[in-house]
């Protein structure tokens, strides 16, 4: 598993494909989460992308894309009830699954000891 | 994740006042979750604390600057959660932040006085009463609004934080030296609302069942005089509490200690306003936009209107006046997003879903109203487009997403009339 210094966790699974979700640092720090808006599937993202909107009770915050890549699932759970980025964040509240080129992509993104250093 | 610093901080960084002077931290634009969460221990220099400002902290709460104070946020609950408490039960709120006001008669009648100012019915306050006001300018805006109590043998008024020193400076220069402005720096403000509102207070003073919605009266609290009036900013029946500063804590404990009162931060304090349709100043109001415009018009006493017994005589009145008899040419409205994606403060409103067109209005409150389960909101539109159940669209990501004009409030009130 990898963190960006955005918040997003990377979890790299078969066929070149990266689940990504918020750390729970994150959503602690939005507090309720009450929208979700997530990208279409087969849409190709480049690294910065804005790719999802997430609007707690207090504000409204983008995800960027962490990789160049293309979308192959989403999350619909988590539009249904955005509660469930509170309560799970980094396990069934993903966001996306993007498919990249080469998961050495992922090579500059903080691995778990660092990010805690990161947070604090 | 990366926050639009503004849209981040949201409510943090606020200006809640549109009197010229800025009140939130600076630099705060493109601050990342990050950068926020290392912000609190390091932004606070210079805030003015409250009396209640080390129970906060012993709760938990998230302190924020606001208005020039360091001023709880939230608690570790939450805001959609002390929103639905404060909605089903009661909350106890801090807003000793705001300024409260005496005015004495020094050779001239307060209420008369202070009607040279606002276009409220003061002169008709009955003692024991209290009522909505605003201050006007001579181009017929908001200065800021503000309550009005009729305390027997004097005016006692409550008005936001970040307008004080200036309403107080207005004041002096209007009324003083006939009429006597004192600022009260050594009294705390608490709020209690919420439906359990009445039984918990009653437990320390039984009058306060009596009391009906904006009735005031003073009453022994703990061993301490308050200045109870039954009012609130939330849309429920409820208290609040003007107390002896050395008085705040013990009395904010007791009423902690019932377990129906839990703390309540400035987060869902907008929010429950937002949804019982109240206006917030620097936002919803502002020294453009007139009482008429705001939807504030049943303020202005049937006295200070044309043909009435003292019929204009406040800043601005040619104008307020034209617009009572004639329609303000925009108004403020409740607007109810279709879709579930909130539309907040600055988005921009317009009449078709077509680009092109210009756009007709802006949302000046908005956000996700967790009683409503849904997103809220509230800006001014063309007086032809303000009829509940007109359709308009706001500007979102690009995209123009509908939402329709609704009756405010969006939640039934809880007042005990």
């Amino acid at each position: 598993m990898k963190f960006t210094e955005e918040h997003e966790w990377l979890r790299p699974e078969e066929d070149n494909i990266v689940t990504v979700g918020i750390t729970a640092h994150a959503a602690e720090q939005l507090g309720d989460v009450v929208f979700v808006e997530l990208p279409d599937v087969g849409t190709t993202v480049s690294k910065d992308d804005e790719v999802v909107v997430i609007e707690s009770v207090k504000a409204a915050s983008d995800i960027l894309a962490p990789v160049d890549g293309e979308i192959v699932e989403v999350n619909d759970a988590i539009v249904d009830d955005p509660s469930k980025v509170n309560d799970d964040p980094e396990g069934d509240a993903w966001f996306f699954k993007v498919q990249v080129e080469d998961l050495s992509t992922l090579d500059e993104y903080m691995d778990e000891a660092a990010y805690k250093d990161f947070i604090g | 994740m990366t926050g639009d610093g503004d849209r981040y901080n949201g409510f943090e960084t606020r200006e809640i006042c549109g009197c010229g002077v800025a009140h939130g931290p600076e630099g705060h634009s493109g601050a990342s979750a990050q950068q926020q969460a290392q912000m609190p221990e390091d932004d606070t220099g210079g805030l003015a604390r409250t009396p209640l400002h080390a129970l906060h902290l012993e709760l938990g709460a998230k302190m924020v600057p606001f208005a020039g104070y360091e001023m709880p946020v939230q608690y570790p609950s939450g805001v959609k959660t002390e929103h639905l408490h404060t909605r089903s039960r009661a909350g106890l709120f801090d807003v000793s932040h705001m300024g409260q006001v005496v005015l004495r008669d020094r050779g001239a009648d307060p209420a008369e006085a202070l009607e040279r100012l606002v276009p409220a019915d003061i002169r008709g306050l009955g003692e024991g009463r209290q009522r909505y006001a605003v201050f006007t300018n001579e181009e017929g805006g908001i200065e800021d609004d503000l309550m009005v109590a009729n305390r027997g043998d004097h005016l006692f008024l409550v008005v936001n934080a970040a307008c004080k020193e200036a309403d107080v400076a207005r004041l002096r220069a209007a009324l003083e030296p006939q009429v006597s402005v004192k600022a009260l720096d050594n009294r705390a403000l608490l709020a209690l609302q919420g439906p359990a509102a009445e039984a918990v207070l009653a437990d320390l003073a039984p009058e306060v069942r009596d009391m009906r919605f904006m009735d005031v009266a003073t009453v022994a609290l703990d061993g301490a005089e308050a200045w109870v009036s039954r009012s609130g900013y939330t849309g429920e029946d409820g208290f609040e509490i003007s107390v002896p500063e050395a008085a705040a804590e013990g009395l904010a404990r007791r009423l902690l200690a019932h377990d129906d009162v839990a703390p309540i931060g400035l987060g869902a304090r907008d929010s429950l306003r937002l949804e019982a349709g109240l206006c917030l100043y620097g936002h919803d109001l502002d020294p453009a936009t007139s009482p008429v415009e705001a939807a504030l018009s049943w303020s202005i006493g049937k006295a200070r209107r044309a043909n009435g017994a003292r019929a204009g005589g406040f800043p601005g009145d040619a104008r307020i006046l034209r617009e009572l008899s004639e329609a303000a040419p925009r108004m403020r409205v409740g607007l109810k997003p279709e879709g579930r994606a909130p539309m907040r403060e600055g988005v921009e409103l317009f009449a078709a879903e077509e680009d092109g067109a210009t756009a007709v209005g802006h949302i000046t409150s908005g956000g996700f109203g967790p009683s409503v389960e849904g997103p809220v909101a509230m800006g001014y539109v063309p007086a032809a487009m303000a009829a509940p159940g007109t359709r308009l669209w706001g500007a979102l990501r690009g995209k123009r997403l509908p939402l329709e004009v609704v009756r405010l409030p969006f939640v039934p009130p809880g007042f005990k009339r």
